[in-house]
């Protein structure tokens, strides 16, 4: 796919498009919640992986953490911009307020990433149990599993999604180039 | 009691456990170990555990400070679940995102503007099935389409149908050299043999996994069509789509007739699983108009020597004008075309209408589709009766499997 953006094919980015935007978009509306905000950060992200199709480091992780780490990134990067231009026009609330939303939104959005990310019988036994109310039984019974699995894949899936409040927002580990906003 | 944080079974015998909580929890009605409370924590997390597990479980963290701990991350963790997720994303999103990339940094391989709405309709399908789980899958779906002068079907499943675009955009990917997909048994002709062909010789109904050959057989069309460029627009391809008369289809065309179908399909699905579905973007639905009234007078003389529609009234030479329905198509993508009655040979002269047609874009396109019979769509006609009936049947009768 990196190659064939690299040439230069507007049918690889279509492709890329398809594979991608919903999980752009979907992180984006998460952390501006605010539909036009979404679309242009969509805009943004691909517009920046089209243009620079060689940022991306196969050593680094798969195209589909790049992108959506582009699009976190941005979409928290906007909405920094957009309260802090608000304060300074003289809306409510401090600075604290301000830092305050912005990682609850980081964190909203990274549980929303964690959560497609994860093995899928995790994720559709939490479905199971908060989606559709089912307890930890019928859980067991929905997926042909015993009591002991459910309740084990119940307990690994949000132990998963809640490193999503401990990770920091911009890791150590980032490469150069994945830091900076588009 | 000091637990391990890394999730793995503790290494307290069972027993003590048991003990510890008998004694200290005399009231509760289960006795559980300490292992197996610790294993609830998800379930309690997530109220999904019966009413004395949870009263249980809740005893124990009074007096276990590393469940405390980690009951208290996990329910923080499910404040982070959300059940808005499903948010669809606007189709017409991605032209605008694309358009944008282009514009940016033009690409060096594009992809052919006639390919646009072939590339649009199958993406959308494609972002409608995402969320598709088996239910959705295997739900029952109508097939509708006009035949021997009535309104017929037939029925499938959501994996049918795909199945069937699958089978039919075959026919465009051979004639490009790509491989056929349903392998060499299958027929290599007609839309209707080969669909049938591939829903007999499977030995169990088509399933969810149909999708992914159907899409990378889309991926490839468009790329091959991409990289080959203007030079296959024309290409013929043997198709046998809208009319008998219409054997083949040039390159171009019979991609714009996919994206019809992949449009039409799609909207059955959509029915099917009680989804709303929009109509394509207006420049591609033109198009798509377009197609059916290049392909009109054509199929008209192909009724008119079967005997199902109304001699020719003035012959005129090949390529002079001739006597012309006006077909006004309202709504977005809509316009006036003329439809030559007498002769596809002639040029539908607009001097020469003797009819007029008009009805919205979305319900002529049911009308080709075979979605509706002609009489019952709702076109506001005036002129030559016969020349509107005529006009009506031969746009139904393009309709097929």
């Amino acid at each position: 796919m990196q190659q064939r953006l690299a040439r230069g094919e507007a049918a690889a980015l279509g492709e890329l498009y398809d594979r991608f935007a919903s999980l752009v978009h979907s992180l984006a509306h998460r952390v501006l919640d605010d539909d036009e905000a979404a679309d242009r950060i969509t805009r943004e992200v691909f517009g920046y992986v089209w243009e620079n199709p060689d940022a991306y480091d196969p050593k680094q992780g798969s195209m589909r953490s790049w992108v959506a780490t582009l699009a976190h990134r941005q979409a928290v990067h906007r909405l920094r911009q957009t309260e802090a231009a608000a304060l300074a026009a003289g809306g409510d609330g401090t600075t604290e307020d301000l830092e305050q939303k912005v990682r609850q939104a980081s964190v909203a959005a990274r549980a929303d990433y964690i959560v497609t990310s994860m093995p899928a019988p995790l994720r559709a036994a939490l479905e199971l149990a908060y989606f559709q109310r089912r307890d930890y039984r019928q859980t067991a019974v929905d997926l042909g599993v015993t009591e002991d699995e459910a309740r084990r894949r119940l307990r690994l899936g949000l132990q998963l999604l809640s490193t999503a409040n401990t990770r920091p927002v911009t890791g150590a580990s980032t490469p150069p180039g994945y830091g900076r906003t588009l | 009691m000091p637990e391990p944080e890394d999730g793995l079974p503790p290494r307290i015998p069972a027993q003590r456990g048991a003990a510890d909580a008998r004694d200290e929890l005399p009231a509760a009605p289960l006795a559980l170990t300490h292992k197996v409370l610790k294993s609830l924590l998800g379930a309690w997390a997530l109220a999904a555990c019966s009413p004395q597990e949870t009263e249980a479980v809740e005893a124990h963290l009074t007096t276990c400070a590393a469940c405390a701990d980690e009951a208290l991350r996990l329910r923080d963790a499910v404040g982070l679940l959300h059940t808005d997720r499903n948010l669809d994303l606007d189709p017409l999103l991605r032209s605008r995102v694309l358009q944008g990339c282009l514009a940016g940094r033009p690409a060096r391989i594009p992809v052919p503007e006639w390919a646009a709405p072939y590339d649009a309709e199958t993406a959308r399908l494609d972002a409608l099935l995402n969320d598709f789980g088996d239910a959705e899958w295997h739900a029952p779906v109508r097939l509708k389409w006009f035949e021997s002068e009535q309104p017929v079907s037939r029925r499938t499943t959501v994996a049918g149908v795909i199945a069937h675009l699958l089978s039919v955009d075959a026919l465009v990917a051979m004639a490009l050299g790509l491989e056929d997909p349903l392998g060499e048994a299958a027929p290599s002709a007609g839309p209707t043999e080969r669909t049938e062909h591939f829903w007999r010789s499977s030995h169990f109904p088509p399933t969810r996994r149909i999708r992914e050959p159907w899409r990378d057989q889309g991926h490839d069309l468009i790329r091959t069509v991409s990289f080959a460029g203007r030079g296959v627009a024309e290409l013929a391809v043997p198709y046998g789509a809208r009319g008998d008369k219409h054997s083949s289809l040039p390159l171009q065309d019979s991609l714009l007739d996919r994206a019809f179908e992949c449009w039409v399909h799609a909207g059955d699905i959509a029915e099917a699983v009680d989804y709303p579905y929009d109509p394509p973007a207006a420049a591609h639905l033109h198009t798509m108009i377009d197609l059916a009234a290049r392909l009109l007078p054509g199929t008209l003389a192909g009724r008119r020597r079967a005997g199902l529609a109304a001699p020719a009234r003035h012959l005129v030479r090949a390529g002079t004008p001739g006597r012309s329905l006006r077909l006004e198509i309202e709504g977005v993508g809509g316009g006036n075309w003329y439809i030559a009655l007498d002769s596809p040979a002639a040029i539908a002269s607009p001097d020469r209408a003797v009819a007029h047609i008009a009805l919205d874009g979305v319900e002529f396109c049911r009308l080709a589709a075979g979605h509706i019979s002609p009489e019952e769509a709702a076109a506001g006609q005036d002129g030559d009766r016969e020349a509107i009936r005529d006009v009506l049947f031969a746009a139904a009768s393009m309709s097929r499997l």
